[in-house]
């Protein structure tokens, strides 16, 4: 399968096989005009299979949602079809609006406009905890 | 601008600085009398309470402060759909420190970090009270006259009680303790308390359904009550509430030097003839809890310049 490659923008890779579609929502690549191409299931040598996103402009990246999703990603940002930058991501210590608290007895059930935090507790097993309450996210 | 809305965020060190502050206030009444003189405290209840409120406004009475706020949230602009947020940069015009509680866990941090003054959190639904746990710890520390090496059994409701998992998560953090905890199989220690504060810090402990095969062992007794309130479903709560009463009979093979604690208020869990033993304590840590918000007011007020 051929994929063009792209001038300006910014390219996804490693994604552990099946992130991908989990990414692309996270990160509302479906709200973009400019093209964007997620291919499922690329072999990998490193990783046997893994997912890639394309996306054919120059956007902000939101690390936090991609380091939460699937931490052993790659970006590559591309400029004039050059290689420019490339970057990892680590898990991110907070998750601003990423997740919601689904406790009844959180407060933020009742107040609307309060940002949903939550901190990472527990690196090893990727527990994060709503600030408010302490309730584990479902991840 | 320092806050205090879980026991954790204070360290031991400052936990002991408060026990002895308590204690020196308890010794010498009269260098306190004025020590707040000029000051405010709110107390922005949103849901009833007795002893909590009333304590924190002895508190501040008997430093030589003034009191404000309301008991209610009706009596309130939450009434009119004020956020939390907005209520305590309003309130922090008007005071020098906010005592809140109120029925939805975090609402306390959501005004720490709005609030231009110190704010302690007087209980958020079943989540923190850590001036409960600071009561609780002063009594401890006056009752047995240390921390240490000491076996403490928690009976009742050890699921919903968030009495319990502050003072487990507190005590944890001492040598040489045991605990005993005992509850029937649907009220037990949720699995993440008994994880953190318990099981990796290599902490004995026993858990039982069985009062009185533990009774010999323990130093303190910590009753509680079962909750009506946390429970959405009603059947549940009259099947458990029963579950544990303490009388004369159980306290037969007890230590006579126990201790006997409750957060309080108490429905039917410890038996009314159990108040004249000189073991029962409960009363003795209701009043322990207003000299530790003292304790406390005066030094979040003195961290915050005020």
């Amino acid at each position: 399968m051929n994929i063009d490659s792209i001038q300006n923008g910014v390219v996804i890779d490693h994604i552990t096989a099946g992130c991908g579609m989990q990414l692309y929502d996270l990160l509302g690549l479906d709200k973009l005009d400019c093209s964007v191409a997620i291919i499922k299931n690329v072999h990998s040598r490193k990783m046997g299979k893994k997912d890639i996103i394309k996306i054919d402009a120059d956007i902000p990246m939101d690390f936090d949602v991609i380091g939460y999703v699937d931490p052993g990603v790659t970006l590559d940002f591309i400029k004039d079809g050059k290689l420019i930058d490339k970057r990892t991501v680590d898990l991110p210590l907070t998750l601003t609006n990423v997740l919601r608290c689904k406790n009844p007895r959180c407060i933020t059930s009742i107040e609307q406009e309060l940002d949903h935090i939550f901190k990472l507790t527990d690196p090893e097993k990727k527990i994060y905890r709503c600030v408010y309450c302490e309730t584990k996210a479902n991840t | 601008m320092k806050s205090l809305i879980n026991i954790l965020d204070l360290s031991v060190e400052e936990i002991d600085e408060l026990i002895a502050k308590a204690n020196d206030i308890i010794a010498n009444p009269d260098k306190y009398r004025e020590a707040c003189r000029y000051k405010k405290l709110a107390t922005l209840f949103y849901e009833p309470s007795t002893r909590t409120r009333l304590s924190f406004e002895a508190a501040m009475l008997e430093l030589g402060g003034s009191v404000l706020g309301f008991s209610e949230a009706n009596s309130s602009s939450a009434a009119k759909g004020e956020s939390v947020a907005d209520t305590a940069r309003t309130v922090s015009c008007y005071a020098d420190i906010i005592a809140m509680r109120h029925p939805k866990e975090g609402a306390p941090l959501v005004a720490a970090r709005s609030a231009s003054i110190p704010v302690i959190n007087a209980g958020d639904g079943g989540h923190n009270h850590p001036t409960q746990t600071l009561t609780d710890l002063l009594t401890i520390y006056r009752e047995k006259g240390r921390f240490n090496n000491l076996t403490l059994g928690f009976c009742g409701d050890l699921k919903f009680g968030r009495t319990v998992h502050s003072l487990i998560s507190a005590m944890s953090r001492y040598q040489g303790i045991k605990f005993v905890l005992i509850s029937p199989h649907e009220l037990k220690l949720p699995s993440y308390v008994k994880k953190d504060a318990i099981k990796e810090k290599g902490i004995p402990y026993v858990q039982t359904t069985d009062l009185e095969e533990v009774m010999p062992d323990l130093d303190i007794l910590y009753m509680t009550r079962v909750q009506r309130e946390r429970f959405f479903n009603e059947e549940d709560y009259l099947r458990l509430k029963d579950s544990y009463i303490l009388d004369m009979p159980k306290l037969a093979n007890a230590k006579a030097d126990l201790s006997i604690m409750h957060p309080l208020p108490r429905v039917n869990e410890i038996s009314t003839a159990v108040d004249d033993d000189p073991r029962a304590c409960y009363f003795r840590q209701a009043l322990n809890g207003k000299y530790i918000r003292m304790a406390l007011i005066l030094k979040l007020l003195e961290e915050a310049g005020r």
